[in-house]
This record gives structure tokens, sequence and C-alpha cells, in this order.
């Protein structure tokens, strides 16, 4: 049933790679504060979804809406400025700076001064606020240090604490827990899901791993092919033998 | 009409020159993705190694049908030696370097190499005319020409065409384009990835020797044709689009009508109309005519 | 160098350089006033190589600061510094503005050459229309007034020197400010990770943009210091050769730094010197070699070594301390 002022919407969004559809008309309805998992097998178009909301790529038909504004064909920086933000698989940092220094930058974006040339960038307000946002994700031990020497959990975090530090309404996650060690896998999704329910963002996440998804979300949506086969509650939506048989490749 | 001719032929030969001139460049970016700038130097070495050999031959008082063997003999001798030579021992410790450092590192080979000439061939000009010359010439519309000159023509022809079966039809070229499509894949299938980085550089050396060899004839080889060459080649394959041989030649093609064009009407302009080309040519299409876009996987 | 080593650093720089033409032989002072005015160019390459792009034509900048002091002093018969020194980072700005329009769009190797391109047009309209610009001739610039004064004789290269020294130490700050604010910070994270900048919502063409507009203030600064010490300008301001020494300075200072390119510019003026005693017809392959060398041992050049002696020493020194 269609949510009345959905925070993201896509009519008939289309997408093909040569002979490969990737994308098959979309139609998505997502809701204000819901967590949303995004399930499918490799090459279900989950990730080309994503590319696509986020500005990365350009749809061959079809509309995206953010809070009701039209965001087709915007590039990701106009798709940001709407407010949405992204992390991504592969984590996007700034290998050159530190940790701090890469939140520093997204809170100046977030306050509109990237060009600032003049006032330091090491100012009392984004120094203060940036610690907070490291306290939240558990990474303040790093401030100074470079990323290099972050270890592979604590970048996935630092790449969504980017994202998150731009106070996004709507926060695109690619696969947070991959390529984190399965011990962790948890507490880096409880470090999340917590910060995200104390800030009320409405939150998407792509996963591959099915107990986080069943864990941690409150609807799921099951790709297939570039359609969306399956959209409800976890538990249930993840009994049926057609989504198993997608996603799992089980009978 | 007879401007249009005499354009025609002339650009025609221009472009001739400048395609044997950049296909070794943009062949190198291909599969190395790297600009080799010191392209123009091995251009310019292999035109004065051509011309001093021949003019040698001419001075022993052999046939002089010698030097045209001459000028391949100077281009092959840069070509294989400078080739390995460059890519083994310093192209190699920059790959996966920052860019800027690559392009750093092939503009010092650059200056190295123009200085190498002059310090070797002193700074008067050197000329061979004798392979231009001795097939005769020919009036058209009015104009002399040689029949080096469409000799040149019919040489980049079947250069262009070999490279392209080279890399089409070859199991050599093969090898190489999935190279360049995958360095990773192509490792765990047990090419030597090495050992083809440094022959598709050589190649590209060779390239330029040869272009520079067979061009040599019809100029008068200067200190400084290095660097003159080199922006011109960069031009060429950047309107073309880079690592596209195709691209080259249309490139070259382009670049030689235009520049001829001006040099008969607006002969002040004649320098810059080459940048003014490619930058009307970028601005429409940033990645070259036949370039393709290159988006990054996220 | 942490904060408390540069506030012993720079005063003792300053008073170094401010003594200097009491201290040191006028073949030495002449080498300081051309290496203050070219650092300020150097610093505009380095600006780029910091964010990951090479320029190889900010000679651009360099001869359209050196000709407004040779315009200046052939159509307007102005020498006047206080006059011609703001106009001269006006015009490169503003000539940097319109092209970095374009340019912005551009990385690696396009950005490089078309910077290349651009300069060597520039090059090419001096050498042709030499009714204006004096062609290969060049124009002579005479050695600058100050509010309108002509200096006494003995105190006329003084003058300029200590021009030089203001305006290179006023962007010396300029500059530092610039790195230490966010769109500082930007053009370093340029080199890593464009894909962050556009999430974020900032445009990297705007970072480039903003980056070459001062990059051409800084050009045309120095051009026109150049022009005063030199005191004639020919079009090769603007060729190639002259914008890959620039980038060689940078690479040679260590272009991470600010102290790096005066310090690569001080000590290329002294390798030319004597290369031009030494080895007079090898100067491009001097550079190469040089180039190779630095690029393949020691990327962070002279600044980097002189951080490493500096950590060495005082790792040492705590050992002492320690024992």
């Amino acid at each position: 049933m269609p949510e009345p002022n959905p925070i993201l919407q896509t009519i008939d969004l289309t997408k093909s790679f040569g002979m490969v559809k990737a994308a098959a008309a979309i139609n998505v309805h997502i809701a204000r504060g819901e967590l949303v998992g995004i399930v499918g097998a490799n090459g279900s178009g989950k990730t080309t979804f994503l590319n696509l909301i986020t500005g990365y790529l350009k749809p061959d038909r079809g509309r995206i809406l953010i809070m009701g504004q039209e965001s087709t064909g915007l590039p990701p920086r106009r798709v940001t400025k709407l407010g949405l933000a992204r992390s991504f698989q592969i984590p996007q940092l700034y290998i050159g700076l530190s940790v701090l220094e890469n939140v520093l930058l997204a809170l100046a974006a977030q306050a509109g001064k990237s060009t600032a040339c003049w006032r330091p960038l090491y100012r009392g307000q984004w120094l203060e606020h940036g610690t907070v946002v490291l306290e939240r994700f558990g990474l303040q031990a790093y401030a100074r240090r470079p990323v290099a020497e972050l270890p592979e959990g604590g970048r996935k975090l630092l790449d969504i604490a980017l994202s998150f530090a731009l106070q996004p309404q709507l926060l695109l996650m690619d696969e947070p827990t991959s390529g984190v060690s399965i011990e962790d896998k948890f507490q880096v999704m409880d470090t999340l899901v917590n910060v995200l329910q104390q800030s009320a963002v409405t939150t998407i996440f792509v996963e591959h791993d099915m107990d986080v998804v069943q864990r941690y979300s409150q609807s799921v949506l099951v790709f297939n092919d570039g359609q969306v086969i399956a959209d409800g509650p976890p538990a249930s939506v993840l009994a049926y033998p057609e989504v198993r048989k997608a996603v799992l490749g089980q009978e | 009409m007879a401007l249009l001719t005499i354009v025609l032929l002339d650009g025609f030969v221009f472009a001739a020159v400048l395609f044997l001139l950049s296909v070794g460049l943009t062949l190198v970016f291909g599969v190395l993705r790297i600009l080799n700038i010191s392209h123009g130097g091995l251009y310019a070495l292999g035109a004065y190694l051509g011309t001093y050999l021949a003019l040698k031959i001419l001075d022993i008082g052999l046939s002089p049908y010698l030097t045209y063997l001459m000028l391949l003999a100077g281009a092959l001798i840069v070509g294989v030696i400078t080739g390995p030579l460059i890519e083994r021992l310093f192209l190699r410790r920059v790959y996966g370097q920052a860019e800027a450092i690559q392009l750093l590192l092939t503009f010092s080979i650059l200056l190295i190499l123009d200085d190498l000439i002059k310090l070797i061939w002193g700074t008067a000009p050197l000329m061979v005319s004798t392979p231009s010359t001795l097939l005769g010439h020919v009036s058209l519309a009015g104009i002399p020409y040689t029949w080096y000159h469409f000799l040149l023509i019919g040489v980049s022809i079947v250069f262009g065409g070999a490279l392209v079966w080279l890399v089409r039809g070859t199991r050599f070229g093969k090898i190489v384009v999935s190279v360049i499509n995958d360095r990773e894949i192509s490792l765990a299938v047990g090419i030597n990835v090495n050992r083809i980085y440094t022959l598709a550089f050589t190649l590209g050396a060779l390239c330029a020797a040869l272009g520079g060899a067979a061009v040599a004839p019809t100029i008068a080889v200067a200190p400084g044709f290095a660097v003159e060459v080199g922006v011109q080649s960069f031009a060429v394959i950047a309107i073309g689009g880079m690592g596209s041989l195709e691209g080259a030649a249309l490139g070259a093609l382009l670049v030689g009508l235009v520049r001829t064009l001006a040099i008969h009407t607006f002969p002040e302009l004649e320098l810059v109309v080459i940048y003014v080309l490619m930058l009307v040519v970028l601005m429409v299409k940033p990645e070259g005519l036949f370039g393709e876009v290159e988006l990054r996987r996220i | 160098m942490t904060a408390r080593g540069w506030s012993l650093t720079v005063p003792i720089v300053t008073v170094l350089f401010v003594a200097a033409p009491f201290v040191v032989p006028s073949w030495i002072l002449f080498i300081l006033h051309l290496a203050l005015a070219k650092f300020l160019v150097v610093l505009a390459v380095a600006l780029f190589l910091r964010g990951g792009l090479v320029s190889f034509g900010h000679a651009l900048f360099y001869a359209v600061g050196a000709y407004t002091a040779g315009f200046a002093a052939k159509w307007f018969g102005v020498r006047e510094a206080l006059l011609l020194v703001p106009l001269a980072g006006l015009f490169g700005a503003a000539v940097a503005a319109v092209i970095g329009l374009f340019m912005a769009r551009y990385r690696g190797v396009f950005f490089a050459m078309l910077n290349l391109a651009v300069s060597m047009i520039l090059y090419a309209i001096l050498l042709k229309f030499y009714w204006l610009t004096g062609g290969t001739d060049g124009l002579r610039v005479q050695t600058p007034t100050l509010l309108g004064f002509v200096p006494p004789r003995d105190l006329i290269r003084l003058t300029s020197y200590y021009v030089a020294l203001v305006v290179a130490g006023i962007m010396t700050y300029v500059v530092y400010r610039f790195l230490a604010s966010p769109l500082g910070y930007y053009l370093k994270a340029l080199a890593d990770n464009e894909i962050r900048i556009e999430y974020s919502g900032e445009s990297v063409q705007r970072v480039i943009y903003a980056t070459y507009v001062l990059s051409g203030a800084l050009g045309g600064l120095g051009g026109v210091l150049a022009a005063f010490t030199v005191g004639h300008i020919v079009p090769e301001y603007a060729f190639w050769i002259q914008s890959g020494e620039f980038v060689f300075v940078a690479l040679l200072g260590g272009y991470g730094s600010v102290p790096g390119p005066l310090i690569g510019a001080i000590a290329f003026e002294f390798i030319r010197t004597y290369a031009n005693k030494y080895a007079p017809y090898a100067w491009q392959m001097t550079l190469g070699i040089i180039m190779l060398l630095i690029i393949l041992l020691q990327p962070g050049g002279l600044w980097a070594m002189y951080e490493s002696m500096v950590a060495r020493f005082s790792r040492r020194a705590e050992g002492v301390e320690r024992a």
C-alpha cells in the first residue's frame, strides 16, 4: 500500500546495460523513518538500484522522487543536497588525511562551507561535532591517526559515519557488513542501528547476510533480475520459497 | 578549386605524417594507460639516427637506394634499444603510482632525450633529401610533389592496417587486449604481464622512431623538434580518443587538414590552430571522438 | 612540523631574508631575489600537485604577470610597484578565472597537456605579434618605483628586493591560510577520492576552479616580480620549458609543504648557476636527470630530506635524554 508522503519513490525505473536489464520498471515506496533491507543474489540489480537512486547512473526510463522532489538525472552532488547520503561497499575515504579530518570535511560540506578558503577547517564548532560523531561510531581513539591505521571494520564505520555526518534525511548503505569478520558483524550493526534510531534517519541498506537483514530491518525488498519480487516484513518475506530460491538458491 | 586540391593533397600528406607520429603514443596509452611524454623525443631520435645513417651511406658512396634501408635501420635501432631500456629501468618503477608522478617521469626522459640529441648531433639542422628526391617529382595543381610524399601516405595506411591486424587478428594482440581489460585475471591465467608491457612500450617506441625516420627526408631535423611534435601528437590522440587506433587516424586527418588549411589561408594562426582545434573537440566530447568514458565501479 | 617548530622557524627565516642584502654578495642576492619571485609560481604548481594534478602550463600566468609590467612600461611609462604588483596578480587571476571554467573539468593527462597547450598559444601570440610585444627582442622593464619615488641609485636593487620579499611573505601567509581551510583540505582530498567529494554534495570542479584562480594570481605575482628583477622579458616566459622548470622546482623542493617550494627555488637557481658554468649545453638533461633521481629515490624532495634529518636528529636527542 503506497505511502502518502514517501521519502523515496521510484516510478518505472529502468536501466539496461546492453542486453542486460539491470533495472526493469522498478516501483518502490519507502516511508519516512523506516529501516529497510534490500536483498538479492549477485547481479539481481541491488547495486544498480542504489547507483540509480544516488545519481551515479542515469536511468533509461522512469522517475525518482526524493521527499517529493524530482531527482531523476541529477548527479550525485545534487542528489546529496536533496538530503540523501550513501555509504559504499568499498569504503570511500580520504586516505591521505586523518580520521578526524575526513569527518571535518563532511561537516564542512554539510554546512555548505567546503569552498571556504580563509577560516581554518579545525574550528571549534566542527571539532566538537566531529568528536561526537566519532564517539558515537566508536572511532574516537583513531581521531588524529591516518586512515590507513584503521582496521577493516573501522573503515566501514568511518565510511558510514562520513555519510551520516551530512545529516541526511535518507541514508543508503551498500553492504555495511561486507568485509567485516563474522564476530564483528553484529557489533558493527548494533552500533549503526543504535546511532540511526537515535537520529530518526530513514535507512535503506543493501545486505547479503540474511541473519543481519532478519534481525535489523523492519521491512525487506527482494530483488531478482532487475525487479522487486517481494516487499514486506522480513520474517514473512524470507519465508516465501520463491524468495529463498532467488536469494539463497534454496529449493 | 586549386586551393581545395592543394589543401587536400598537402593535408593528406601531413595527416600521414601525423598518423605515423601519433599511433605509437596512442598504443602505449591504450596498453599501459600512461601518456608517454617522451614520445616526441623517440620520434626525433629515430629521425636523427635514420638521417645520420643515410647520410653516412651516401658519404661512403654506396647506392642511394640504401638510404631507405638506413632510415629503417636507424628507427629499428632506436626502438629496440630505448623501448626496453625506458620501460624496464624507469617506467616500471612508477606503475601504480600517482598519475602526476608518471607524467613527470616521462617528461624528464623527454628532457634528457632532447639534450642527448643536441650532444650527439649538435645544434645545426640535419637533412637528407635523397630518399625523397630519388623517386622523382610529380606536378599536381601546379605544385611539385615528390613521389615520396605519396609513399608516406601509403606507408601510413599500411602501417595502420598492420597495427590493427596485430591487435585484432593475432594471438599477441588478443593477449594484449586481455591485459588491458583485466590485469589481475591475465596474471591469474599465466600471462607474463610484465613482458607484455615491455613489448607494448617497445612497439610504441618503434612506431615513434619509424615515424620520425620516415618523415625525416621531407624536413630538416633540428633541436626542439622533439617537443613540437610531442605536443602535436598529444593533440592528435586527444582529439581522436586516447588508446584508439582509429582515433589516431581520424585525429591525424582532422589536424592535418585543418592545419594545412590554416597555412594556406591564415599562416599566422598555423601554430595556434592545432591547440584551438583540440580545445574545441574536447569541449564537445571530453574523451575524444573515439574515446570511451571510464566510469569507476563503486 | 609542529606549531612550536613553525613559530621558531618563521622569525628566523624572516630575519635571514631581511638581513641578506647586507650580508651576502650581490650575485647571491640576485639569486635570492629571483628565487622569491619564482617561488610564488612554484607554489601555484605545488598546490595542484597536492591535489594530484600536474600543470605543464603555469608559465602562462608567469608571462601574464611579467608582460603586465612590460606593457605598463612600454605603453604608459608606468613602473610603480604598488600599482603593477597587484595588477599583475589580478590579471593572472582573471586569466585563470576564464581558462579555469574549461580547465576545471579535466584531470590527469588532459589537465597537464591542456594547460601546456594554452600556455603555448600565449607564447605563439607573444612571438607573432611582435609589433605589440617586442617579439623575440622582448621588452625592457625598469626597476620599480615605490609610491612614485625613484629610489636613489644604490638603493634600487634593495627596494626591488624588499618589494619581492614583502609580496612573497604576504602570499606565503595567504597560501598557508588556504591550505588550513576546508578548501585546502578538499584540494588534498581530491588526490584521494573524488567520489567521496561528490557524494558529500561538494563539486570537485569548484575545488579545482578556486585553486586555479589562486594559482593564476600567484603566477602573475611571480611574473611581475621576476620582471622587476631581471629587467628584460621575452616570450620564452610562456614557453613549455619555463613551465617544466616550475614543475621541476616543485618536485625538487617538495610540494607537500610551503617551505619546500622556496627551498627548491633557491636550490634551483644555484643549480642553474653551476650548470651554466660546467655543463651549459646540457641544461635540459641536467634537469631531467635530477628529476628522475628525485622521482625514483626521494619523491618528497629536499623538504622531505630535511624533515627526515630533523626527525632522526630529534630521535637521537630523545634517546640521549632518556639514557
